[in-house]
């Protein structure tokens, strides 16, 4: 069913509510929290284990908490964690096989659909499994393990009342307000003493939690505050990335020097495939016990940034530091396109955030764009010394 | 014995991931570095249909699992035929099973030749070494439809006459009236009495209609690059080509990510690729 | 006897020649044979001549002691067979010996080196004939050189 405009109020106090009518429907609360000087996601209880008060501070290569001045329980943005790990999860027994007279016989492992309840998500969360979505669940083949998870979850949206120092979701038209892919969406509101939450429906499940909660009709007032958190949030974006013809600008720009440039600074620590909410690489590992009889393979995380992974008989593809960011980018940014129909980047800015030397994307993008657009210099030569 | 208790596979999801057991009917070393296993399923159940170009993931139980290129004939069915070098710890261990022993199966994966698209036309096949074991299929396919096609020419090309591949398929063939087949190799000593050159020194005296040729080719990248090179000049269209690629390949069905080629997929848009379709990533570097 | 100027004309190597010019090279051509394992030049002997080979083939050789001769290309119908007559110091750099019976039509390199400097445009076709063969050769030498088929052995 169509989300029903923001037409329903509740008092910061109903949160609990909502808590209870979920864990009363069997789901495992996860939501964000505060943990070794970061937000997290984990399993929470109640909104006293939110992020309450706490914002963070975000640039390249910088991620900081900070308190802030008022009490709000989502007065922050994306951090280190995604959903990914809960949909997608990190490391996955896929099956197990033992010896027998008949050689082997090997056993699916049962699917774990767990119901569990993510509180807190953003626009470009939503977009990002929506992204995961077409990946795992709309080829050829379907992740058996990864559909049962997503189909057993709920999911309670947040709009953001701010953006972060590393976010562009609205160059990519992924936020900052959720429009569709939830159950419920709060969009917070902190005016003066009164601190509410105006509420979106989404679904029927949405709307079933939404009845155990006592709430009131939005007025005209509180309903145009809630699209002013919005704007606001629209209008601090702290990147840009300018998407017009991007896939052509990579296409063509194969052998751009900015790889180098790019390949000198990166790392390859593999930090933005782990935080970014739509890298989807993963590694098969077949392993078995000390006597030999009984054998499993196991499904793990894995980035396009090792040496390993492009490797064929006597050497890695990508041997090259360049080759290796080149491929992550223009993957990104550009071949997802022809192969999933849409971008893989939701401009959450993590990949910003959590890289080491601060690499970010956008300013990448930039640098390559701009090269095309560097008028002819005096001599007639261009900045590449053709004429 | 229960059939059911003793199946394979218990029943279920039967995730694409699942191997199937199949017994090796035979271990036949073609080189001194090459092997063809021929396998068949578990309890007399049948071979799954493929097409030539595609492959099989092949898994020793606890040592893992890789793709190897299907090398047999398609209209055969009940046997399934696979011809791959012993360079990794998978295929060294699996050079040393016996008749009897059981390996995983997934499969067929893949993209293949396009046979049937060639009726009517020429037919040129470029075979650079173990690049012959996927092309052998095309050959059988092809011979056993014989009047569908033009002209069909056999070009091999391989390091020394110890590693010609497929003796016996190659001589059979080369006996034929309607067939042609030409081999080369990089190097030989005193007793060769046959070609000595790269398998590109064979493209313009062999006998075909670049205007109606479809050519298939595959072996090392490098050859290929040089092959399509030649092909292209002696006047065939580069739609015309079409080349066997390999990448990296963990979980076959594109979900694991390694197996990226530009925007494709190895594992479900390829292997066989329409070479004007690939062609600026095959001309690139560390694509 | 017939002449072997019709056979010249036709083959692609001589193609756009001046009729002058063609002549020249008639003038120079003779037809030869050679039995199956019959050498037709050992590295370090004076070239003196190069070969349009006409039927059979032809191994081109390098002699390593320990390893006894090594074939390092075949040359059959239609192929030239030695460029070495035309740049100095004009001495074969491998052996050539035939495979099978090859017949083939022998190009008086001596005679021809003379009227190449007395008619330098004549000089510059059959230079530029043969730079292209040396430029196949050596790609295909590098191809070979690269080991494709045992990268890491």
């Amino acid at each position: 069913m169509p989300p029903i405009p923001g037409n329903a109020k509740i008092p910061k106090a109903s949160l609990e509510g909502i808590f209870a009518s979920l864990r009363a429907a069997g789901y495992t609360l996860v939501g964000p929290t505060v943990r070794d000087g970061a937000i997290v996601y984990d399993e929470i209880s109640s909104p006293s284990d939110l992020p309450v008060g706490w914002t963070d501070e975000q640039d390249g290569g910088r991620y900081r908490l900070k308190k802030r001045k008022d009490n709000a329980f989502f007065g922050f943005v994306v951090g280190p964690h995604s959903w990914k790990q809960f949909l997608h999860v990190p490391a996955l027994r896929l099956w197990q096989a033992k010896r027998n007279g008949n050689g082997f016989r090997a056993t699916d492992e049962p699917l774990a659909a767990p119901k569990v309840a993510f509180l807190g998500v953003r626009s470009c969360e939503i977009h990002a499994m929506g992204i995961q979505d077409k990946v795992l669940l709309q080829g050829q083949y379907v992740d058996p393990a990864y559909k049962a998870r997503r189909e057993n979850i709920f999911i309670l949206a947040v709009n953001c009342g701010q953006a972060g120092g590393t976010c562009f979701c609205a160059s990519m038209n992924t936020g900052p307000k959720a429009t569709s892919g939830f159950d419920l969406a709060l969009t917070e509101i902190i005016d003066g003493d009164r601190h509410y939450f105006l509420v979106e429906v989404g679904t029927e499940a949405g709307a079933a939690v939404l009845e155990g909660v006592s709430s009131t009709q939005a007025t005209e007032k509180e309903r145009s505050e809630a699209d002013r958190v919005v704007s606001r949030a629209a209008s601090q974006m702290g990147r840009k990335l300018e998407t017009e013809g991007i896939k052509e600008l990579l296409y063509r720009n194969y052998e751009h020097p900015r790889w180098d440039d790019v390949a000198a600074r990166c790392l390859t620590c593999a930090n933005c495939t782990m935080v970014c909410p739509t890298c989807f690489c993963t590694t098969v590992e077949d392993v078995t016990d000390l006597t030999g009889e009984h054998a499993e393979r196991w499904r793990k995380w894995d980035s396009c940034f090792t040496m390993d992974f492009s490797y064929i008989h006597g050497g890695s593809i990508r041997s090259t530091p360049r080759a290796r960011y080149r491929q992550w980018m223009t993957h990104k940014l550009a071949t997802w396109i022809d192969q999933f129909g849409t971008s893989g980047c939701v401009g959450c800015g993590r990949c910003i955030t959590w890289c080491p030397v601060g690499i970010d994307i956008t300013e990448e993008v930039r640098a390559i764009r701009q090269s095309e657009r560097v008028p002819t210099t005096s001599t007639g030569k261009d900045e590449h010394g053709d004429p | 014995m229960n059939p059911i208790a003793e199946s394979p596979i218990t029943a279920g999801v039967n995730s694409p991931m699942l191997p199937h057991p199949h017994r090796v009917k035979r271990v036949r070393r073609e080189t001194d570095d090459t092997f063809t296993l021929e396998l068949e399923p578990l309890n007399g159940a049948g071979t799954r249909l493929y097409t030539p170009g595609q492959f099989n993931m092949l898994y020793v139980f606890g040592v893992g699992e890789v793709p190897v290129s299907i090398s047999g004939d398609p209209t055969q069915a009940g046997l399934l035929v696979h011809t791959t070098r012993a360079v990794g710890t998978v295929t060294k261990a699996m050079v040393k099973l016996k008749r009897g022993d059981v390996l995983g199966v997934r499969g067929p994966f893949g993209s293949h030749w396009p046979v049937e698209e060639s009726a009517g036309s020429d037919v040129v096949i470029v075979a650079g070494g173990i690049g012959l074991a996927p092309l052998r299929p095309v050959l059988f396919s092809v011979l056993a439809n014989r009047e569908a096609y033009g002209k069909v020419v056999l070009l091999y090309g391989t390091r020394t006459p110890a590693d010609i591949l497929f003796r016996r398929d190659l001589e059979a063939w080369r006996a034929r009236f309607d067939l042609d087949v030409f081999v080369t190799v990089d190097r030989a000593m005193g007793g060769w009495r046959g070609n000595v050159g790269v398998v590109t020194t064979l493209i313009h005296r062999a006998p075909f209609d670049p205007l109606n040729s479809v050519a298939m080719v595959c072996g090392p990248e490098v050859m290929m690059r040089f092959t399509v090179k030649e092909l292209n000049k002696r006047g065939i269209d580069f739609d015309s080509i079409h080349v066997s690629m390999e990448r990296n390949m963990k979980c076959a069905i594109g979900f694991c990510g390694h197996c990226q080629y530009g925007p494709t997929f190895i594992c479900k848009d390829g292997p066989v690729f329409r070479y004007d379709r690939i062609k600026p990533y095959f001309e690139g570097r560390e694509i | 006897m017939e002449t072997l100027e019709p056979i010249l004309a036709e083959h692609p190597f001589f193609a756009r020649l001046e009729d002058r010019h063609l002549k020249l090279l008639v003038g120079c051509a003779a037809n030869v044979r050679f039995d199956a394992g019959q050498y037709i030049f050992r590295g370090g002997e004076e070239a003196n001549q190069f070969y349009l080979i006409r039927h059979g083939r032809v191994a081109v050789e390098i002699y390593a002691a320990e390893r006894g001769s090594i074939t390092i290309l075949t040359l059959g119908e239609g192929e030239i067979l030695g460029w070495s007559w035309l740049l100095p110091p004009y001495h074969w750099q491998f052996d050539a010996r035939a495979v099978e019976l090859t017949r083939a039509i022998a190009l008086d390199g001596v005679c021809l080196r003379k009227k190449c400097e007395e008619d330098h445009d004549l000089g510059y076709e059959l230079l530029k004939r043969f730079a292209h063969i040396i430029e196949d050769r050596l790609e295909a030498t590098i191809l070979q050189l690269l080991n494709v088929y045992e990268p890491h052995r």
